[in-house]
């Protein structure tokens, strides 16, 4: 064993250790800086001022007040809209839940063998998670023309990308040693899905429909401003008229649904998983 | 002994047969409401003029009008921009707010849950209640769309940082208690190392879904290509409005690509 050589140690200990490497440390620099780079270039491109947003606060709560107070007869007439949004979203969902059957069944690898088909049905999901509810939206609605109709299909075909998406992904996790056994003793297809897949992935599979369930009636929003039914329209309304106070009490009403629904879905999913 | 021999008794179903039978109704009465009030208020006329909308729409859907290309790219550009600044706001942001809801961080277990609430509050929000409100207050435009996305994301994210943090090895933390570190130098030797990679890459995850979520801004005037084409359809430009299609999905399948990619290296 060599002796350790002392003038070297005694030179190493006067030096303070970090933890990190230095490879690491300045590649952590580096991309911090691009980061803050693309941040402030992006500040700039969007006009963003936070100094002149801090020193006119009181602008800017002045506008909020305005808002206030909610002019609350006219939930009344927000009612029905409300109403309304909440049957888009759960007719769409219902659509969404039973096309994202059979899509994530072939689009997950421990079913179907066949590189090909669950390749192809992947890059279908893939590409229908690309498009933005807004998008699909104003697709649908310049095809079927104004009414509820487009909505609705907008907000499955939007779901439906997510829930196959995740419903495969959770198939591809299950055992699949319960899969060959049931196999083995001579299941045909439909029994492995039946007695091998549905159990195990049930209740994920209830908790993904809630969750789309909760996204539908939060996008349902955004369908009223392009013409395809629910709350959002009257609230578009609204906004061009500078009725702020109405607005407000529309909001309000929406906020609190929204609060209601994802208690009701959060306590049914607790149960459930 | 022979005779001792019994199956074991059947479970008692009824208490879940009954609850079955209630869930089913009370499912059959949802749909019932749902689909009489969409059935009664679906205008089915349109059913007839479908083939002759059809050939007047698709065609030109699928022949994007190019010449728009500059147009339609720089507003793609600003809604990108939207979402990066918006994703970084709230990323940084959802940090104190990680650290404050969760439970191996903060002693005070009431004080804990008020953090879970209000990042559970947070999220509850949907996004464009929040840009109108900031459209109202900061007046139109990308920096209201901004502020906007990083209010809704920074829910979100804390929630996900607070599960890392209440994932990490607190026997680090620990060790460097007992060899008397101070709390920042605590933050940044024993958590920040185990806890940064997953915190980019949940940044990045949500930066991904931002980018979707700044295209609907433009509805209310915060900024994006969401006012583009809300005009483009009322216009009837269809090819302008095939060519905004085209690019969105090229720029989130790149945007999503990308990110995988880094968030996989990441992790």
């Amino acid at each position: 064993m060599k002796l350790p050589n002392k003038n070297k140690t005694s030179e190493n200990e006067s030096k303070i250790y970090s933890v990190y490497p230095k490879k690491v440390k300045f590649q952590i620099s580096i991309i911090f800086a691009i980061v803050l780079f693309w941040y402030f270039y992006s500040l700039r491109a969007t006009d963003a001022d936070f100094l002149e947003l801090f020193g006119d606060l009181d602008v800017v709560f002045g506008k909020l007040i305005e808002m206030f107070p909610p002019d609350w007869s006219y939930i009344e007439s927000a009612i029905d809209p409300l109403i309304e949004t909440i049957q888009i979203a759960v007719v769409a969902s219902t659509f969404a839940i039973l096309i994202c059957i059979p899509m994530s069944l072939l689009s997950a690898n421990t079913i179907v063998k066949n590189k090909f088909i669950y390749q192809t049905f992947r890059n279908i999901m893939n590409l229908l998670r690309t498009m933005p509810d807004i998008l699909l939206a104003t697709i649908f609605v310049s095809l079927f023309g104004v009414g509820i109709f487009p909505g609705i299909l907008a907000l499955t075909v939007f779901s439906l990308g997510l829930l196959a998406k995740l419903l495969s992904e959770t198939i591809e996790t299950i055992d699949t040693r319960q899969l060959e056994a049931i196999r083995s003793t001579g299941g045909n297809i439909i029994q492995v899905i039946w007695y091998g897949v549905v159990p195990q992935v049930l209740p994920s599979f209830i908790s993904y429909g809630l969750y789309v369930f909760e996204l539908n009636v939060r996008a349902s929003l955004v369908l009223g401003f392009v013409g395809a039914g629910g709350i959002g329209s009257i609230i578009d309304t609204q906004l061009n008229f500078m009725q702020y106070q109405k607005v407000m009490a529309v909001l309000v009403l929406l906020l609190v649904a929204v609060i209601i629904i994802e208690t009701l879905s959060n306590m049914l999913r607790r149960r459930v998983v | 002994m022979a005779n001792d021999f019994r199956l074991p008794p059947k479970p008692n179903r009824t208490r879940k047969r009954v609850r079955n039978i209630i869930i089913a109704l009370v499912l059959a009465v949802i749909y019932f409401w749902a689909f009489s009030g969409v059935i009664k208020k679906i205008d089915w006329s349109f059913f007839g003029e479908m083939g002759e909308k059809f050939g007047k729409v698709i065609p030109r859907l699928f022949d994007p009008a190019w010449e728009e290309f500059e147009k339609v790219f720089d507003l793609i550009l600003e809604t990108i921009f939207i979402a990066y600044g918006g994703t970084l706001i709230a990323a940084v942001l959802a940090v104190p707010f990680g650290f404050w809801a969760a439970r191996n961080m903060v002693k005070s277990p009431i004080w804990n849950t008020l953090g879970k609430w209000f990042l559970i509050l947070d999220r509850t929000f949907p996004e464009l209640i929040l840009a109108i409100l900031f459209v109202i207050s900061v007046g139109p435009g990308a920096f209201a769309g901004m502020l906007t996305i990083g209010l809704t994301a920074f829910g979100m994210l804390g929630k996900l940082y607070a599960e890392v943090i209440e994932s990490i090895d607190m026997k680090v933390v620990e060790a460097m208690e007992a060899n008397g570190a101070n709390k920042i130098q605590i933050l940044f030797y024993a958590i920040f190392p185990q806890v940064l990679p997953e915190f980019l890459s949940f940044a990045l995850y949500r930066f991904e879904i931002d980018i979707r979520a700044s295209t609907v801004l433009g509805l209310v005037g915060a900024g994006g290509i969401g006012t583009l084409i809300v005009i483009t359809a009322a216009n009837r430009n269809w090819e302008q409005l095939g060519l905004i299609i085209i690019s969105i999905v090229v720029v989130v399948m790149i945007i999503d690509f990308i990110s995988s990619k880094i968030r996989k290296r990441l992790v």
